[in-house]
């Protein structure tokens, strides 16, 4: 019974830094119907951010989080800019090849410029486990959970009660009921990359304080996509919800399956997940259904 | 010097190859193809066996992701289907090689039109997660099912032998290759002049319209996957008596992207675009080597940057050539041979 609460808990947490990720995704979804395949690798090169400003530039922990921020936000910026804006109208195939082509370039660029060496991070927090009742949760776990969580909250109020969250999804909702609105579309769609990518490397940042880094973090990111499929492509609430249910899938189905099956269960349940959820509702869980017309 | 474009007869206006000319090219590409092992070094010849696969595999993903619209991010695991299944029928029924062939070819078929069932509910983004999905689960399966798959360790496989000859060496081997990759090309070109495949285009082009011209959508999305991964199956059955051992590493998500990259590098829904595609992407690796070893008198070191390199250049001809040239390599070709062909007047 302990190890079954153990595993819930822990699940939450990591759910809880899957959610800010996700959101990196959903951003951008919402905002211009990119499907980004580089979320991973935006995680990946702002845990590596975190990595240079705190080891090799010994600038605080606080600052150097913030900075990341910053460069995080250049780099979505940089991106719609440089290739996105130029696959407007394409089709789907040719949007997640070009996030897919970005990915492979971000990794590469990473492994060039930190090399492919294992990395870990000054500690942050105190090493002295949580332990509520008699449950232990470790540190780095906790208080990842409290800054994504945070983070998470920080952008829906945003979204929800400022102008340019109103405007953004104003953008969402109906490009040309915004343009007519006098929103300024295209800043929008710059925005949407930008907050993106700050989401995403703070999901980095995150989960290269619990398990060190590489250049091949970003394929965490792959969890993504049973993240928001199951809680819809572009609604936040969903992220967090499929977030959570990805979180508890995993560390629930490792925990109990690995000893039988020699580990790797944990990145697999959330897609065997996948599977059955999209045999039974092909939209997702909260995914809107589309209505074609001719 | 060919002026016009004219055609008298339906069956001239349906050939495949449309002037002497061409024609003429077509004989010459055949002999060069069957002189080239006589002439060629070994290392050579090992390029040619694995753009060979490289092609086959393209071609079947083509005809899946580029003429029928249905994008796969599993087409390794079907490779992969068709591997294991290779080497299983060879190491435990010890049945030879013509027969594990065709027999790998169907079983990844089957497996292709499993993981295509639910594009029946599903379209785009949410069908290309499910074949992501697929392709994890077929990655786990070869890792951790031990017993059938040798796990981490593979299993080895012994040289094929086709009637009485020992295929052991590369030589021997490019005249299995060569002639399969003529047959799935010469198979893949003629689908396209068939019901089937002018079907798979217009459920591309637009489904719904398709659908009410009563082309019977659900069935023609399987068989799109089933023959893709026929395709990708003879691809894997032929990669494993090539490298006579089948391990997980070969059949990554890595790899299934990189015959995404192929075809659109080559042209989405030609086929050959597919095989320019599956010829740049197997030498531009081997190109970025050759070059990067010139420099290595500058700088000792400059060697292991090659393999993140090559990951960098990767990306840069997918993002490169979709904004710049979206229809690919045979589009740029079209357009040169259009430029010569009034040469030196202007087109």
């Amino acid at each position: 019974m302990d190890i079954l609460v153990q595993l819930i808990v822990s699940g939450i947490a990591v759910g809880g830094v899957y959610a800010l990720i996700a959101l990196g995704f959903v951003l951008i979804y919402k905002a211009t119907s990119i499907i980004n395949f580089a979320t991973g690798e935006f995680m990946m090169i702002g845990a590596y951010f975190f990595y240079s400003f705190m080891v090799m530039a010994d600038i605080p922990a606080i600052p150097a989080f913030l900075l990341v921020m910053c460069c995080a936000a250049l780099l979505g910026f940089w991106v719609e800019r440089a290739i996105l804006r130029h696959m407007l109208g394409q089709p789907v195939i040719s949007i997640i090849m070009v996030t897919i082509g970005l990915s492979s370039i971000l990794m590469g660029m990473a492994e060039i410029v930190w090399s492919t060496d294992f990395k870990s991070f000054p500690p942050l927090f105190p090493r002295a486990p949580i332990v509520v009742g008699n449950i232990i949760i470790r540190s780095n776990l906790f208080w990842g959970f409290v800054i994504a969580m945070g983070a998470v909250s920080v952008f829906a109020v945003l979204f929800k009660y400022t102008k340019v969250g109103v405007a953004m999804r104003a953008t969402a909702n109906d490009q040309m009921a915004a343009f007519s609105m006098g929103i300024n579309v295209r800043a929008m769609f710059t925005l949407a990359w930008a907050l993106g990518a700050v989401a995403a490397s703070l999901g980095g940042v995150i989960i290269g304080n619990m398990g060190g880094i590489q250049p091949t973090l970003g394929h965490i990111g792959l969890k993504i996509f049973p993240v928001v499929i199951l809680g819809g492509l572009d609604s936040i609430a969903g992220a967090v919800i499929g977030g959570f249910i990805v979180g508890l899938v995993e560390n629930i189905a490792g925990g109990y399956l690995d000893p039988y099956v020699g580990g790797g269960v944990k990145d697999l349940a959330p897609f065997v997940v996948l599977v059955f959820i999209l045999m039974i509702k092909p939209y997702g869980l909260f995914g809107k259904e589309e209505i074609e017309r001719l | 010097m060919r002026i016009g474009n004219f055609k008298e007869t339906y069956a001239a206006d349906e050939a495949v190859f449309t002037s002497p000319t061409s024609r003429f090219w077509v004989a010459v590409l055949f002999i060069a193809l069957a002189a080239f092992p006589f002439f060629a070094g070994p290392y050579l010849l090992y390029m040619a066996n694995h753009t060979g696969v490289a092609i086959i595999a393209a071609v079947g993903l083509n005809i899946l992701t580029g003429s029928a619209g249905q994008i796969s991010l599993g087409h390794a695991a079907f490779v992969g289907v068709g591997a294991y299944t290779a080497a299983l029928l060879t190491t435990r029924l010890g049945l030879p090689f013509l027969i594990c062939l065709p027999l790998s070819g169907l079983s990844a078929a089957f497996f292709g039109v499993i993981v295509g069932a639910p594009s029946m509910r599903m379209k785009g983004l949410y069908l290309c997660i499910a074949t992501l999905a697929a392709q994890m689960i077929f990655e786990f399966i070869f890792i951790h099912w031990e017993s059938l798959t040798g796990g981490i360790r593979g299993i080895n496989v012994p040289a094929a032998e086709v009637f009485g000859f020992r295929l052991n060496t590369e030589f021997s081997f490019y005249f299995v290759t060569a002639p399969t990759v003529i047959i799935a090309v010469t198979a893949a070109r003629n689908l396209f002049r068939t019901r089937v495949g002018r079907a798979f285009i217009a459920i591309r082009d637009r489904d719904i319209s398709a659908e009410m011209m009563g082309i019977n959508l659900f069935h023609y999305k399987l068989l799109a996957f089933g023959a893709s991964s026929f395709y990708a199956g003879v691809a894997g059955c032929l990669n494993v008596y090539l490298l006579k051992i089948v391990t997980p590493e070969h059949f990554p998500l890595h790899e299934s992207i990189r015959y995404l990259a192929m075809i659109i590098v080559g042209g989405l829904g030609s086929v050959l675009g597919a095989i320019y595609g599956a010829i740049f992407m197997t030498i531009i690796p081997e190109v970025l080597q050759s070059i990067m070893g010139l420099f290595q008198g500058l700088s000792p070191t400059i060697m292991s940057y090659l393999y993140p390199l090559q990951t960098v250049v990767f990306g840069l001809l997918i993002v490169i050539f979709l904004v710049f040239e979206p229809h690919g390599l045979a589009e740029m070709w079209r357009r040169l041979k259009n430029y010569f062909r009034l040469w030196p007047f202007e087109n």
